[in-house]
């Protein structure tokens, strides 16, 4: 168990941006870094002078590989115009943006700084689908990739040993596609805002128009289990149980607690920070679920003094949809083997009594890894400000929510509780 | 004779002579593969090398369609696709190993827990040679 642990003092979250995501053949990292930034800059409700900000810390993971340009902190401090204020970078795998996070809480909270600008920015789409696999592959420990081993590939794997322990299939992890596609389309930042059911009827129509015939899909489970609709990446991860490739930014803006109501009269404050780190996946004690989720959700309901009950919605790393099903068990929102038994009845739902991924998640709204952690700290905070339009939760006293970002296999996982004093 | 160092380095090596090798820490008796240079359960230094029988069991597995480019290199690709494992040996712990001799088109047939035993992929790709860790059916 990790220590009980707090911050030297409290730190509110006052203003958050980011870019649409998905694949922009005419737009570079900071094109989309620019686009979160504008955003955050009207979202500050009393207005903000931008040169206040004492430093950036921002999250990318490999645009070193994808992009092959690397040491993205000055780059964006000049583009937002803070340099020469600090700029510090950091690198979790997928979970990057998260570090960013944290660390400027952390900046805030030992009193050095009392506004700090955090983001992440990744542009992956430039690259083949190959060729952004072996990217992401080098996130990976490197046993992991001698033997072959994908992404997809590792989490496929985790299917395996969850199916075979529990007895669960493929069918349902097609519920938590399903899910996140309905979302979706509520999110006009999302990636793919479409639900399984029209890309179906889509899918049907041009067959005709095409071929003359199509398959007989009577139900979204029907395509999801037609292998022509959903071809395997690594088996028993399908086409639709992958997030896409994504280009895309986020940030937010933090300050300290004391001075959040020079911002906006609606703070959100950080309740709970959890993180962990893995030991890879063939060293992990069990292989249906992920020590470091387990050690960062501990670490984090200790700090907030919260249990998994009290979280009212809660964004999670959904890379592949093995990775939610997991995932939502390690955060203690179901129990080890009861968590498919519970999405199945759709406790999951915007409208369940647990909503996961309103934003529709890495799978639809896009995983430009770098920039994933603060895009899902930024549905939090847009849903407990009420301000998620027609994907808002559906519960009136909205005040805390949480967002599990992983990366890597497993490497490296963090846990955040905000909340709506 | 002076131990070889116990590092991924070696643990390659010893693949090479088709030798599957631990760790064992001398202070604790505690096991390690891929060996592990420091005991994270005594922190003591001082190993032992110790070879491993080879066999085990499929512990979780997948069918991998999308290759990396080092894999496509050996003739894998969306139409062949190969399978990756990880394999809980019989003295404990578990590596990470391609799988052969099942059919990577019929996943449906593999079955976590089946009994497996060690075989070295030998490969050599533009004049490079490199030997991978693999398991096979009983």
């Amino acid at each position: 168990m990790p220590k009980r642990r707090k911050l030297g003092r409290g730190v509110a979250i006052v203003g958050a941006g980011m870019s649409k995501f998905g694949m922009f053949k005419d737009k570079d990292s900071k094109d989309l870094f620019a686009d979160a930034f504008r955003e955050l800059i009207v979202s500050v409700d009393k207005g903000f002078d931008p040169k206040e900000i004492d430093a950036l810390y921002l999250g990318n993971f490999s645009n070193d590989y994808f992009m092959h340009q690397s040491h993205w902190g000055p780059i964006i401090s000049d583009l937002v115009g803070i340099a020469p204020k600090p700029a510090t970078r950091t690198e979790g795998a997928c979970a990057s943006s998260a570090l960013a996070f944290r660390e400027g809480v952390f900046a805030i909270a030992s009193g050095f700084y009392d506004i700090v600008l955090v983001g992440g920015v990744e542009e992956m789409s430039k690259r083949t689908t190959e060729e952004v696999a072996e990217g992401l592959a080098l996130a990976t420990v490197p046993y992991e990739g001698r033997a072959g081993f994908t992404f997809p590939g590792v989490f496929g794997a985790v299917a395996t040993a969850y199916f075979a322990k529990y007895g669960a299939n493929h069918e349902h992890l097609m519920n938590i596609t399903i899910k996140s596609h309905n979302n979706a389309p509520l999110n006009p930042k999302a990636q793919f805002p479409v639900t399984i059911k029209d890309l179906m009827n889509k899918k049907k129509e041009s067959l005709i128009k095409r071929e003359g015939t199509a398959p007989d899909w009577q139900t979204e489970k029907d395509f999801l289990a037609d292998p022509r609709a959903n071809p395997v990446v690594a088996w028993p991860m399908h086409l639709f149980d992958c997030c896409p490739i994504s280009d895309g930014a986020s940030c937010m803006l933090l300050v300290a607690e004391e001075i959040a109501k020079n911002f906006t009269d609606d703070p959100i404050t950080v309740a709970g920070l959890g993180q962990g780190s893995g030991r890879g996946f063939h060293a992990s004690d069990d292989l249906t679920y992920f020590e470091a989720t387990r050690y960062a959700a501990q670490e984090a309901y200790g700090m907030s003094g919260l249990t998994p009950d009290d979280i009212q919605f809660s964004e999670v790393h959904d890379c592949f949809s093995i990775a939610e099903l997991v995932h939502v068990e390690d955060l203690g929102f179901f129990k080890p083997g009861e968590g498919y038994k519970a999405i199945a009845e759709g406790a999951t739902r915007l409208d369940g009594p647990k909503p996961i991924n309103t934003s529709g998640g890495l799978k639809c709204k896009g995983h430009p890894v770098g920039a994933t952690g603060i895009s899902q700290l930024y549905e939090v905070w847009t849903q407990l400000r009420a301000k998620a339009g027609p994907r808002q939760v559906p519960v009136g006293d909205l005040r805390i929510g949480g967002a599990h970002n992983l990366g890597g296999t497993g490497g490296t996982c963090t846990f955040t509780i905000l909340e709506r004093k | 004779m002076e131990e070889k160092p116990f590092s991924d380095i070696t643990y390659e090596q010893y693949l090479k002579e088709e030798k599957l090798m631990g760790s064992r820490c001398t202070e604790c008796d505690a096991s390690y593969v891929p060996p592990r240079s420091i005991c994270v359960k005594c922190f003591s230094s001082d190993m032992e090398w110790v070879q491993m029988k080879g066999t085990g069991r499929l512990a979780a597995f997948t069918c991998i369609t999308i290759a990396p480019p080092f894999m496509i290199a050996q003739g894998y690709n969306r139409k062949n696709p190969y399978i990756s494992g990880v394999v809980e040996l019989e003295e404990g712990g578990r590596v990470d190993a391609r799988i052969e001799g099942l059919n990577p088109n019929k996943p449906e047939d593999i079955k976590v827990g089946m009994p497996l035993r060690v075989k070295y992929l030998h490969t050599e790709v533009d004049g490079k040679k490199e030997t991978y860790l693999a398991f096979e059916p009983l």
